[in-house]
């Protein structure tokens, strides 16, 4: 059995492969960027020509993924967790249809949102759209049950989702792999091809199946090789916990050895019997687990539960990602600092790179606002949302990938002016452009400003579909050509870059200004990047 | 056997190399490891940190406990004064001095050097200055790897069998320089403190 020292992404990456994938689609996102990345420097995957090129966007990944289960293949789709609320429509509906091959879909949750707008947890949609669930704690964990998902897929008919937060995806042990990954899936057509057609009266019957299913998932679970009563002598307390909880959890022990008895969830939906059979043993219930009070709320429920306590009932902080000593505070263990941060330690933000053509972009920007006043620039997510960090001050929005464009729009239906929006390529081509064109059909007097970097920068210099083709886009969109403008920005353009946004300000209608200049940072290690994945074709 | 490590340091000084470096030869000793790295936002000329633990028993928590770092080994002053919390009482704090000032409100360096020198067990010098006199500006963070190398319960010979892995594939110039930023962060610290 090979040992490889795997990222908690690389882990589920190399399992899927292992599992005989077909086809990984992903939209970058951290802390679940690596599970793609992984994948296209595998030389099993080129081997077998697993596909492994970006998605537009989370919903056409998981829309893709889909379209290979349905020939009977297997796939993976994987995205942060606000990518899942891109993709909440194919991904609660691929319950609905079910699937043909195996579909793992892995989603990386940001608790303490070390890189995200929010730290929503991901295990609401599992439970929303009635499927399987598996939460690793370890590396090891995540490589085995992301195996295991691809046959309980197949097994159920279902869609499966794998939950990982930053501190496993994005921290490194050793794993054990398979000797000889499994052949991948033939291609084979679904016996009842209509299931895939959901109008109303497939869905119907789809839906009662797919309810129907829920008693299965629960033996599932309660069956589970993932899920475990691990006894302890003193009843006085007894544990619940899931995911990197449960090692916070052990770390408060020597040898891991919890003197209470504990019920570890790894498969969900939450394991009846297991958590019953605790109930009835001990006084009370501690329930740890990373996120929001996901189980802790199915087992208190509206009415509460004098026995059950945990971050729903604010005895573990609801805020923010859990560490060992809050666990230990929670346990009423001894536990915390010696030394404090000395008071000359100052915050250190990140920075938009020296040399970063989003610079020259702001600078000339701000020349233009200053008159105008704060409050008309409308931004996104991407390095570019730096610009509203000083010196630059130059943004006033950042909401979700693409609402830059939709929201200046909808301040300029109100009557503001000048309504600008700043966006960057690749954002634009994941949700930009059905924005521009509600702004194209009404000819809506917007400035769009598209932040061309010929990459996506922010999440480690990635492809953008966006690259060599904006100005073909935003014409095929319907914007007239006169008002689309490119300029390469530079210190040395930073003058005639806040003239043409001037202009285009003064226009009464859409217009989109495209600066363009490869991202300083990235070129070089994408230049590498490329090159190794030319050597492993 | 176990060592709890918080590397620290700003985006692009190297610090996933230097743990990169300890965990090669953490795992030649058949050691467990533990290393949790930040990517994304934090890059960008923001503080960066890894927790990186070894021990010759299984370990469970991804993230040191606050208060239970062995070592504290950072390629910035002001960033290894920000992860002192997990710092444990007799534990070591091995920092380069050379300030990377990127914020406006930056301390006086004075101020920073008087908060290190409260920790008992510390360890300054100015790796960015002995890089400079061996030629290899960018190997700061090796320096400061040899440095703390006395406080890793490595034996030092695995961590130049180390470095060797780690760069080989950039040629024998490459090792053979790091490999000197290594034994000159070693002798300085061994200079400071009289070690064996
Ligand atoms: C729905 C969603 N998916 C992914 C992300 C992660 N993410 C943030 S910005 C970004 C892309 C930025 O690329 P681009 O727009 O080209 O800007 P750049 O960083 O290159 O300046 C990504 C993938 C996110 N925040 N939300
Ligand atoms: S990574 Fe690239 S796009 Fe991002 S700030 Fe640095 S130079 Fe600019």
């Amino acid at each position: 059995m090979p040992v490889l020292p795997l990222l908690g992404d690389e882990a589920v990456a190399q399992a899927a492969l292992d599992s005989g994938l077909t086809g990984m689609y992903a939209y970058p996102g951290t802390p679940s960027t690596e599970i793609m990345e992984y994948i296209q420097r595998s030389p099993l995957a080129a081997e077998r020509n697993v596909h492994r090129k970006w998605s537009a966007n989370e919903k056409t990944a998981v829309e893709e993924a889909l379209g290979v289960s349905y020939t009977g293949k297997r796939a993976m789709a994987a995205m942060k967790h606000v990518g899942l609320n891109v993709a909440a429509d194919p991904f609660i509906n691929s319950a609905i249809t079910g699937v043909i091959g195996g579909l793992v879909i892995a989603v990386a949750d940001d608790p303490s949102m070390h890189s995200s707008q929010n730290e929503q947890d991901s295990r609401f949609y599992g439970k929303f759209a009635m499927i399987p669930m598996f939460e690793p704690s370890t590396q090891q964990e995540a490589y085995d049950m992301t195996r295991y998902a691809f046959d309980l897929s197949e097994k159920v008919g279902l869609p499966v989702l794998m939950r990982l937060v930053t501190r496993l995806a994005h921290s490194r042990a050793a794993v054990r792999t398979a000797d000889t990954p499994r052949p991948q899936n033939q291609l084979r057509l679904p016996e009842d091809p209509k299931r895939f057609v959901l109008l109303p009266v497939v869905a119907r019957e789809r839906y009662k199946i797919l309810l129907g299913t829920q008693a299965q998932l629960m033996r599932e679970s309660e069956n589970s090789p993932f899920n475990k009563y691990i006894d302890g002598e003193d009843k006085s307390l007894g544990i619940v916990t899931s995911g990197v909880a449960f090692n916070y959890l052990m770390e408060n022990f020597p040898q891991g050895k919890v003197p209470h008895p504990v019920v570890k969830v790894g498969q969900y939906p939450v394991p009846y019997k297991l958590i019953q059979k605790l109930f009835d043993e001990v006084d009370e219930v501690l329930v740890i687990e990373e996120g929001y009070p996901f189980i802790e709320e199915q087992l208190v429920g509206l009415l509460g539960n004098p026995k059950v306590k945990g971050r729903f009932t604010g005895d573990i902080p609801r805020y923010g990602e859990l560490n060992p000593t809050i666990v230990a505070k929670a346990l009423n263990l001894p536990a915390g600092a010696v030394y404090d941060v000395p008071d000359v330690v100052v915050g250190r933000p990140p920075q938009l790179c020296p040399g970063c053509g989003h610079i020259d972009v702001y600078v000339a920007l701000n020349k233009v606002m200053k008159k105008y006043g704060p409050g008309h620039v409308f931004s996104d997510i991407g390095c570019y949302t730096l610009g509203a960090l000083p010196p630059y001050n130059a943004i006033n929005t950042c909401v979700d990938m693409g609402a830059s464009i939709t929201m200046a729009k909808g301040a300029a239906d109100a009557g503001l002016h000048p309504a600008v929006a700043v966006i960057g390529d690749s954002t634009f081509t994941h949700s930009g452009m059905t924005g521009l064109l509600d702004a194209v059909i009404e000819n809506t007097p917007i400035t769009v400003i598209i932040m061309d970097n010929s990459m996506v920068a922010m999440t480690g210099g990635q492809d953008s579909h966006a690259a060599h083709r904006l100005v073909q886009i935003c014409q095929g969109l319907g914007v007239d050509p006169e008002h689309i403008r490119t300029i390469t920005p530079l210190p040395r353009t930073r003058d005639q870059l806040a003239q043409i946004i001037e202009e285009e300000i003064n226009y009464p209608g859409v217009s989109v200004v495209i600066p363009s200049r490869p991202c300083v940072t990235h070129t070089v290690s994408r230049k590498r990047k490329q090159r190794a994945q030319k050597a492993s074709k | 056997m176990k060592t709890d490590i918080v590397l620290s340091g700003v985006g692009g000084q190297g610090i996933l190399t230097i743990a990169a470096i300890i965990s090669w030869a953490a795992v030649r000793n058949n050691l467990y490891i533990k290393q949790s790295e930040i990517h994304g936002m934090s890059q960008r000329g923001g503080s960066v940190f890894s927790h990186l633990r070894l021990s010759s028993e299984p370990i469970a928590s991804d993230l040191i406990p606050y208060g239970q770092a062995d070592l504290i080994l950072s390629v910035e002053p002001v960033e290894a004064l920000r992860y002192l919390p997990y710092l444990k009482k007799d534990g070591w704090l091995v920092t380069n001095i050379a300030p990377y000032v990127n914020v406006p409100d930056y301390p006086k360096i004075e101020d920073v050097i008087r908060e290190i020198e409260k920790v008992p067990n510390h360890v300054y010098l100015d790796a960015n200055k002995l890089a400079k006199e061996i030629h290899a500006p960018k190997a700061s963070n090796i320096i400061m790897l040899g440095a703390a190398s006395p406080f890793l319960n490595l034996k030092y010979e695995d961590l130049e069998w180390a470095i060797e892995k780690q760069f080989a594939r950039k040629g024998e110039d490459v090792v053979e320089m790091n490999k000197k930023a290594l034994k000159l962060g070693f002798d300085e610290a061994k200079k400071l403190f009289n070690l064996s």
